[in-house]
């Protein structure tokens, strides 16, 4: 871990206004630097997936700022915002989310191929490294569709790797997967954090997890409740 | 930073789309392709009628006449003293001059001399009677000179019996329309007599029939040389009734029309004003066939929108994951409006080989009278218009459900 800051939320406020005005986020302000491991946890309703979404910059309706590579995003047109995701983020959520009419290796491809860095056949070499660090090699040129939940959790990690992303952001990452993938998909956050210095930031609810990562903030009531660092 | 490749994956999503649901794309297709094919169909069938009875219209009149028309007296002189308010009243009434055009040489010459002018002729019309025995008909007769009636009028084509240009070697001669013919009883090489308004009768040789599309005037109109019909009006050889003349774009005869008018000081009348009625009908002809195109090729439209929403609708995920992986919503806009093109494009080119196959069926269809086969004929224009259509609908069926594809919040997706 080194003490170069990745991302920076200033006071980040947001309300919901169904079914009633309620503040959903409070002032949250907190840094989080290159390489950590950074665990959300909290009641349900406690604001922390609509953090992560604010964080992530899919959220655009908030108050306060957010520094993302000391880059103020807040304000930032839509279009702007989509050219730093398909850059700097990797997005890895509850549900796979791969499109199931394309093979594994393809779906991998698709944000690196978005980002236009490298010839497709460089694209595809990237994408089959990332598919064998995640143990799916021979798995590359099936449909998305065929494969079971743990594979398919993985492929979307792999695609989520694949323009090598500053953050990695987890959406209860290991939500619908058994111990042994959630100890695959686990080792491999750490793996990213610690040797590749990936920031990655993950809402759960699995307490053994959120224990195990470098830094656990725990939120209630839209307000950060306090941090533990492992 | 520029981007090092571009490796357009919008259109790669957008072709899988479209492949990957073979069926749909294959119904959504053939919408189009029925569109296009009927939408083309129609329009033909409509340029070749119009074009066939432009052409059967023509055959009667030019596209441009030049006439004196008569004069109406004034009904209320007043008085040019202003001392003695004595004002003239009379009832309105022609005033009896002759129909002759002055001078009509030189007007031809004038004519002709004019921008787009393809062809000037003179007659000679004039109401008389045919007799035979004790039968009499009233009719009428136009005095021309054959050989330029003949290319004006494609009276040619219209002969059935007897030679057309016999009638330039023989002074007395006269064509006759088959429903004269038929009610005097004569054929070919008979005599009849006529006699003219001004009471002259001449004995007349027939040396023609002809047939029109209409039978009307077959009853009544004959064709004469133009210095015998001078002759029983008992005019001297300047004597001409009538200027015919036909331009280049006949749709535009009405602005050339006022131009003649002044520039000759008699009455010049487009051939739609003197046909309203014809215009009229095919005015409506054309605005019910169009309308029923557009409802086709519309319903097609809404099918390309309806398979195009229930693909979107589906594919929800699909688009929240681009959008948060950092597709713009001009990414996704043209993934949907690309698969809309293509379901066109293969529409539209199979629409086009449909209608070419109809156009040919018809084309084969005989139909009867002096019309013969259906007047259908390939028209390129028709073709490329309907693809353009074709596609330009598609686009924006693609484009209304591909912008709000566009518009999708992946946040309310991706928090499920």
């Amino acid at each position: 871990m080194s003490n170069e800051i990745i991302l920076e939320a200033k006071k980040i406020g947001k309300y919901f206004y169904e079914p009633e005005k309620f503040r959903v986020l409070d002032d949250i302000s907190f840094e989080v630097k290159r390489g950590e491991f950074v665990s959300l946890v909290g009641k349900s309703g406690c604001g922390k997936s609509t953090l992560l979404y604010v964080l992530s910059t899919m959220d655009t309706d908030y108050e306060g700022d957010l520094r993302i590579h000391n880059q103020s995003v807040t304000g930032m047109k839509q279009n702007q915002l989509a050219g730093i995701r398909n850059e700097k983020i990797g997005f890895v959520f509850q549900f796979h989310y791969l499109l199931p009419e394309f093979s594994c290796l393809k779906n991998v491809m698709i944000p690196a191929l978005k980002l236009g860095n490298f010839s497709k056949e460089e694209i595809e070499h990237r994408a089959l490294e990332r598919l064998k660090m995640l143990g799916l090699a021979d798995q590359a040129l099936k449909p998305a569709s065929k494969l079971s939940g743990g594979q398919q959790q993985r492929v979307a990690i792999a695609r989520a790797l694949i323009n090598d992303p500053l953050i990695i952001m987890g959406d209860e990452p290991t939500g619908n997967l058994d111990s042994k993938n959630t100890d695959i998909v686990f080792d491999i956050f750490k793996q990213l954090s610690h040797e590749m210095h990936q920031t990655i930031i993950a809402v759960t609810h699995d307490n053994d997890f959120a224990k195990r990562s470098d830094r656990i903030i725990e939120m209630q009531d839209g307000k950060i409740l306090g941090e533990v660092k492992n | 930073m520029p981007k090092k490749f571009n490796h357009n994956i919008s259109s790669d999503i957008s072709m899988t789309y479209t492949f990957s649901k073979m069926k749909l794309t294959v119904v959504a297709a053939l919408g189009v392709t029925i569109g296009i094919a009927i939408y083309i169909f129609l329009n033909s069938m409509m340029a070749g009628f119009a074009r066939m009875s432009d052409t059967l219209i023509f055959r009667n009149i030019a596209h441009i006449r030049v006439y004196k028309d008569d004069d109406i007296s004034r009904p209320l002189i007043a008085s040019e003293n202003s001392d003695k308010k004595v004002n003239a009243l009379v009832n309105p009434k022609i005033v009896p001059e002759s129909q002759t055009i002055v001078n009509p040489a030189l007007l031809m010459d004038l004519l002709r001399k004019e921008k787009d002018v393809t062809m000037v002729t003179s007659q000679v019309a004039t109401g008389i009677f045919y007799h035979k025995g004790e039968s009499q008909i009233a009719g009428n007769t136009i005095g021309v000179n054959i050989e330029e009636a003949d290319k004006m009028f494609d009276i040619q084509t219209t002969m059935v019996a007897g030679k057309m240009l016999d009638l330039k070697s023989t002074p007395n001669g006269i064509l006759l329309g088959v429903g004269v013919a038929d009610k005097l009883s004569v054929k070919v090489g008979d005599n009849i007599s006529i006699s003219s308004p001004v009471n002259v009768t001449k004995v007349m040789k027939v040396v023609g029939l002809f047939r029109t599309a209409n039978s009307q005037i077959d009853k009544v109109k004959s064709f004469m040389n133009i210095s015998a019909a001078q002759q029983i009006l008992l005019q001297n050889p300047s004597y001409v009734t009538d200027l015919d003349v036909n331009i280049v774009d006949y749709k535009n005869a009405v602005n050339y029309s006022n131009r003649f008018s002044a520039l000759t000081g008699y009455k010049a009348e487009a051939w739609q004003t003197a046909n309203e009625t014809f215009v009229a009908a095919s005015k409506m002809r054309s605005i019910i066939l169009t309308s029923i195109s557009f409802t086709v090729l519309i319903v097609a439209g809404f099918g390309i929108y309806n398979i195009l929403s229930m693909t979107i609708s589906q594919k929800m995920n699909d688009i929240a994951i681009l959008k948060a992986m950092g597709f713009k919503g001009n990414d996704v806009t043209r993934i949907f409006v690309q698969q809309a093109l293509m379901i066109g494009a293969i529409g539209v080119t199979v629409g086009l080989l449909l209608a070419l196959l109809m156009v040919n069926v018809l084309s084969h269809t005989y139909v009867g009278g002096d019309i013969g086969y259906f007047p259908i004929r390939f028209e390129p224009f028709v073709f490329f218009q309907g693809a353009m259509v074709g596609l330009i609908v598609t686009f924006f069926a693609g484009l209304i459900p591909a912008r709000k594809a566009a518009n999708v919040d992946p946040v309310s997706i991706l928090r499920k």
